[in-house]
């Protein structure tokens, strides 16, 4: 298992567009990924679960991976938030 | 039975109604034996397979025939439907539960939806509509009840119904709707920007007429008054169809106008532009003799949408509006949200007064990252055709000055990036405070024209909230308050050879006209419907005539003095057949 732990500093946080792109970036891994924020989890892959975590700008959250590219898949979606999902 | 509601898209017909109503379906908790789990598994697969067919087909169509940020609605939809948490949950309640797949799909659904029901968020809780929407679709192809019945209208109907969705609309076979009634909605909702782009007649914000009008049902809908008469008696009957044949000949009167030159008899030119929200509209702009745009209001653009629209959307928007005029004019404003007009992902906090808050341009200046990315729109479609930018809720010179200074940097990237753009492109301001109004002499050697917003410019002068029924009487746009800001915004502009137009409601009231046009008025621009009317008048007075009613309208003191000497000069042209 991979994971690391970041603090979301885009204005919109895990809204929408972001959360849609999100989800796509993880969908194309092989590696189960989840994110925690808090004592809630939520399916990476999941559109409805990641917008039901409510992340908003400011909120910290821990990226997890377990499979046979989760290092790769932890990494592209931590960029990916520390780029503002452009 | 008379129905009243928000006349939203002028005209009459009379015909059958067509009842489209997304009735809740029951379903019922049948427990399958466990061999036969399968089937019900087989029928869930095929539903999604087609579910998504039909979205994609819908998805397809919508990005041909409405705005890109409406088709992207579908998306969200997409999204959800490949959603491996959804259709996870889903699989398990069939093949452990042993649950029917629609009762199961429903199950998933709801739960969903009470999820996200609970978030604080209200952009994030307003997506348990997409959830809603995309699951009934699902449910409905479980069990196999048809979805799409407005496609396949086979004769001309009224459509009546609780309200039409963007899915909806985009799936409507035109050609066989005579009008549209719904429970909800009004003049800017989506169902009537698309209803006055197809020239479609339509009555909004009728309530709770599902419960009184039944499929095949004879209705007379009068889009002028905003009324539904639902089993019209003789006497109705007879009343209606007058009112109908003159409205069709009025209608026919003034296609007369529609070619001809808006001068008055004098041989004064006045601009006869429209205002629009879509580049949809254009169609009736253009039939309706437009000779440009007067007023692009692009928050269209910006609704409806769960984030910004992004450069590439918004230029294609406004180069569809550039290409399509060829050549006219068309006056683009920039972002006017605030006041009345919401976005929710912008976050606007609450406010206590929102029309003296944050908004438009304000907005702007203070996320130069909204406006450079509309700026770089707009400059981009500038290279398609003559368009013009404009300021809104300018209030103070150094506004329009801070403005300028980005909208000179983004063309120095543009040019800087080798994209084309019209270099010369002109820049004013929507006069629509009584700052600007007062300091047009400061404000106008930074800008090429001005246009006045009287609907706003009215608002704040007079300080009334025409919204509060309990002093909307005092919102008088005749008042001489107001005619003396026209006057001076007319008078600078004209000292420094620039030019002024009216872009608010104004513009298009008959009774208005003489002393618009007698002020020295360059450029009016309206609804397009209301244009031929107006082209009438302009070419039934002459600019000497009103030169004279202005002057005499100036010198009264009391609105209603105004209005009384407005109608008296108005008179003549008002009656006049021709």
């Amino acid at each position: 298992m991979y994971s690391q732990k970041i603090i979301v500093e885009n204005e919109e946080g895990l809204h929408a567009r972001p959360a849609a792109k999100f989800v796509q970036t993880g969908s194309k891994f092989q590696s189960g990924i989840t994110i925690l924020k808090g004592q809630k989890k939520a399916n990476a892959k999941s559109i409805l679960q990641v917008m039901s975590l409510s992340i908003t700008k400011g909120t910290e959250i821990i990226v997890c991976a377990e499979g046979p590219d989760e290092e790769q898949a932890v990494l592209t979606l931590i960029d990916l938030i520390k780029g503002n999902f452009n | 039975m008379i129905y009243k509601g928000i006349a939203a898209s002028e005209g009459i017909v009379m015909g059958k109604v067509f009842l489209y109503t997304k009735e809740k379906v029951q379903i019922e908790r049948d427990t399958i034996h466990k061999g036969t789990t399968t089937v019900e598994m087989e029928k869930f697969n095929d539903a999604l397979i087609l579910t998504k067919e039909q979205l994609s087909n819908i998805r397809k169509k919508a990005s041909n025939e409405l705005d890109e940020d409406q088709a992207e609605v579908f998306d969200a939809h997409m999204m959800i439907l490949t959603d491996p948490v959804f259709l996870e949950d889903i699989k398990k309640l069939i093949e452990e539960e042993r649950i029917n797949a629609a009762y199961a799909a429903e199950k998933t659904v709801n739960k969903f939806i009470d999820i996200f029901q609970n978030i604080e968020d209200d952009y994030l809780k307003d997506r348990r509509i997409d959830i809603k929407d995309v699951g009934e679709r699902l449910i409905r192809n479980i069990l196999g009840i048809s979805v799409d019945s407005l496609q396949s209208l086979n004769e001309k109907v009224v459509i009546v119904a609780h309200d039409l969705t963007p899915s909806d609309t985009s799936l409507l076979d035109k050609s066989c709707v005579l009008g549209i009634a719904t429970s909800i909605g009004g003049k800017t909702s989506h169902t009537a920007i698309m209803a006055r782009s197809l020239e479609i007649p339509a009555v909004l914000g009728l309530g709770n007429i599902l419960e009184k009008v039944k499929n095949d049902d004879f209705v007379i809908l009068d889009g002028i008054e905003g009324e539904l008469i639902i089993d019209p008696d003789e006497n109705q009957m007879r009343v209606y169809s007058s009112k109908l044949k003159g409205y069709t000949e009025k209608r026919n009167r003034l296609q007369r106008f529609i070619d001809l030159p808006a001068v008055t008899l004098d041989g004064k030119k006045v601009g006869l532009n429209a205002n629009i929200g879509t580049p949809e509209e254009l169609t009736a702009v253009i039939s309706n003799g437009g000779e440009g745009i007067g007023l692009y209001r692009t928050e269209f653009l910006y609704m409806d949408r769960t984030d910004f629209p992004d450069e590439e959307n918004q230029f294609l928007s406004y180069k569809e509006v550039a290409e399509g005029l060829k050549g006219k004019p068309a006056i683009i404003r920039t972002l006017d949200i605030g006041g009345d007009k919401n976005i929710p992902y912008l976050n606007l906090p609450d406010e206590m007064n929102p029309f003296l808050g944050w908004r438009a341009i304000r907005i702007c200046l203070d996320r130069p990252d909204i406006f450079r990315t509309q700026l770089r729109a707009i400059l981009r479609a500038s290279a398609f055709g003559k368009v013009r930018i404009m300021y809104p809720m300018i209030s103070a010179v150094d506004e329009v000055r801070s403005a300028n200074l980005i909208l000179s940097e983004v063309k120095q990237e543009l040019a800087d990036e080798g994209i084309n753009f019209d270099k010369d492109i002109e820049v004013g301001i929507m006069v629509e405070t009584p700052g600007a109004a007062i300091t047009a002499d400061i404000i106008i050697p930074e800008v090429d024209f001005f246009s006045i917003g009287t609907n706003d410019l009215c608002q704040y002068t007079l300080a009334v909230d025409r919204i509060n029924e309990k002093v909307s009487h005092l919102y008088q746009p005749f008042h001489p308050g107001i005619l003396r800001l026209i006057k001076n915004v007319i008078d600078v502009s004209h000292r420094y050879g620039k030019t002024t137009g009216i872009c608010g409601e104004i513009a298009g009231d008959p009774l208005a006209s003489m002393i618009l046009i007698g002020l020295g008025i360059d450029e009016l621009s309206m609804s397009p419907s209301a244009m031929p009317t107006i082209k009438r008048i302009i070419r039934n007075v002459s600019y000497e005539q009103s030169k004279k009613v202005a002057q005499h309208a100036l010198m009264l003191s009391e609105t209603e003095e105004i209005i009384n000497y407005a109608k008296e000069s108005a008179r003549d042209f008002l009656s006049k057949e021709d």
